[in-house]
């Protein structure tokens, strides 16, 4: 666990926020300019910016519970799981999330949930940090890529804000929306993703104990690249359907099509359960590697959550809905 | 040209920079996150890079009428030949670690690795018969035709990079465009050539 002592430097010795900012636009737009060959370029200059943000001006979260739904697995280190990110609003390559993600402003910030409940209403996100006590959730997440992490999430059932709303019997399915905004997330301008970025779980899923709202990781604020301010977390599942910087929550009785089924029905289905026996249609997903080992290990049935979560499942052909 | 030798020299080591680079962010912790795919990746980038610059020496040759760029062709090739040497030495002992059924599987199964291993080994004839002593052996015309295989080779390698990628295929349609240029352009002189013969 990485335990900063509060107020060890003093604030007239941390670098202007402004002048912090603007040197890694400096940063970014140089490695941009670098153009064709970008992809392999990418990486330098990127750590340099996730150096910085390691002494960033991160907040604590306070006292937060200890569940017994997290794993003692190895906790990937900060560094990783906020360098190495997946979030297409800020570009396709992993490591861009890092860079330019200072563009979003995750205050003020609100999330309006809608559709079929009792009471309709917008959420402010610092009302909701309070709707539960925050409880730290350490969670393996399967990228469906063939890659791995273990991170300390913030966060707390998703099922406590459910029974606060409402829903009422024709809720079958939670549609989750990302934020819109070509000014905050650069990486909208292209339409390599419809967005806003949508995502999707039966109702049964979206109360299932382990399925989270995250509002931080590390004990500290989530980064923005990361999916500032809130996202959801849904262990078993690929990383993808965590849905990052969500704006609204819906609850309907039909399932909607995500982003990822959109792009390519195909490869990508409602459901997504990790499922090592099911292989994408281009690579195996038998095995992945653990970010920071180097051996491959064999990938496990709903990413080691069967206990919790096979019961939803009992019945359903798995190669159909995947 | 005057300072032929002193040019070859200073792209030969020119052309090992990827290699010095990847060195250097191993040595000083910049692989990043996940190393092992970083290395895969560049080293493939670069291996379709040199594929397309051998592709382009005759184009530039015939354009320019510099004669001597011809020279610098088969060191490019190898070049080539020798990043989809390790890029494939890194697939099958960083990425799999010799795992022989899973490399297999892979080989069969996923076609984006059927092709870019495909790719790979049509290379390897041609990197053995790039010596003068071979070109002599097989004579002329016979090595002509079997190094023509490097335009199927190249194709296979946009295709391998294009069958990978999960959804942005910014990267692999550039690669694909400069190939397509540099192929079409061989089409077009080779039809040429041909009017030229008919109007004579």
């Amino acid at each position: 666990m990485l335990i900063k002592k509060p107020d060890d430097i003093k604030s007239s010795e941390i670098t202007d926020k402004q002048l912090y900012l603007s040197r890694r636009d400096f940063i970014s737009a140089t490695t941009r300019s670098l153009g064709v060959l970008a992809t392999g370029m990418a990486a330098p200059s990127l750590l340099l910016g996730s150096k910085e943000a390691e002494a960033s001006t991160a907040t604590k979260l306070g006292n937060l519970r200890k569940s017994k739904l997290s794993t003692d697995d190895k906790l990937t280190p900060y560094k990783d799981v906020t360098s190495y990110n997946n979030f297409y609003e800020f570009g396709t390559d992993k490591y861009s999330p890092a860079q330019l993600a200072h563009t979003l402003n995750p205050r003020p910030w609100t999330i309006s949930v809608e559709g079929e409940v009792k009471h309709k209403k917008t959420y402010d996100i610092d009302a909701l940090l309070k709707l539960a006590p925050l409880e730290e959730r350490i969670y393996r997440l399967r990228c469906v890529e063939g890659w791995s992490m273990v991170i300390p999430w913030v966060g707390f059932s998703l099922s406590e804000l459910i029974k606060q709303v409402e829903p009422n019997s024709n809720a079958k399915f939670v549609e989750f929306l990302s934020l819109q905004d070509t000014k905050q997330m650069p990486g909208q301008r292209s339409s390599v993703l419809d967005w806003p970025y949508v995502e999707g779980l039966r109702i049964d899923e979206a109360m299932n104990p382990l399925t989270i709202l995250a509002v931080g990781l590390y004990g500290e604020v989530l980064p923005n690249q990361n999916g500032a301010p809130v996202r959801l977390v849904a262990p078993w599942k690929y990383g993808f359907k965590n849905a990052k910087s969500i704006v609204k929550i819906r609850f309907s009785s039909t399932p909607t099509a995500s982003s990822w089924m959109k792009a390519n029905p195909n490869e990508y289905g409602y459901f997504a359960n990790v499922n090592p026996t099911v292989d994408h249609p281009r690579w195996s997903q038998a095995k992945e590697r653990r970010i920071g080992e180097f051996l491959k290990r064999e990938t496990l049935m709903f990413n080691g959550y069967s206990e919790q979560v096979a019961s939803m499942y009992s019945g359903m052909d798995l190669r159909k809905f995947f | 040209m005057k300072y032929f030798s002193q040019v070859k020299a200073a792209l030969f080591v020119a052309s090992l920079f990827p290699l010095l680079r990847l060195s250097w962010f191993a040595f000083s912790d910049q692989l990043g996150a996940n190393p092992i795919e970083l290395i895969t990746r560049s080293l493939g980038t670069w291996t379709l890079v040199f594929l397309l610059i051998t592709l382009s020496i005759t184009p530039l040759r015939k354009l320019s009428g510099w004669n001597w760029l011809i020279k610098l062709r088969r060191m490019a090739g190898l070049f080539a030949f020798f990043y989809a040497l390790l890029h494939f030495i890194t697939y099958i002992w960083l990425d799999q670690f010799f795992d022989l059924s899973s490399i297999y599987k892979d080989v069969i199964k996923r076609p984006f690795i059927t092709i870019g291993f495909a790719a790979f080994i049509l290379l390897i004839p041609l990197a053995v018969t790039s010596t003068n002593a071979m070109m002599k052996k097989l004579g002329g015309k016979n090595w002509q035709i079997l190094h023509r295989l490097v335009y199927l080779i190249a194709v296979f390698a946009v295709v391998h990079y294009w069958w990978l990628v999960k959804k942005d295929l910014t990267q692999p349609i550039i690669y694909a465009t400069v190939l397509a240029v540099l192929l079409g352009y061989r089409l077009w002189a080779s039809k040429n050539r041909q009017k030229l013969v008919k109007a004579l």
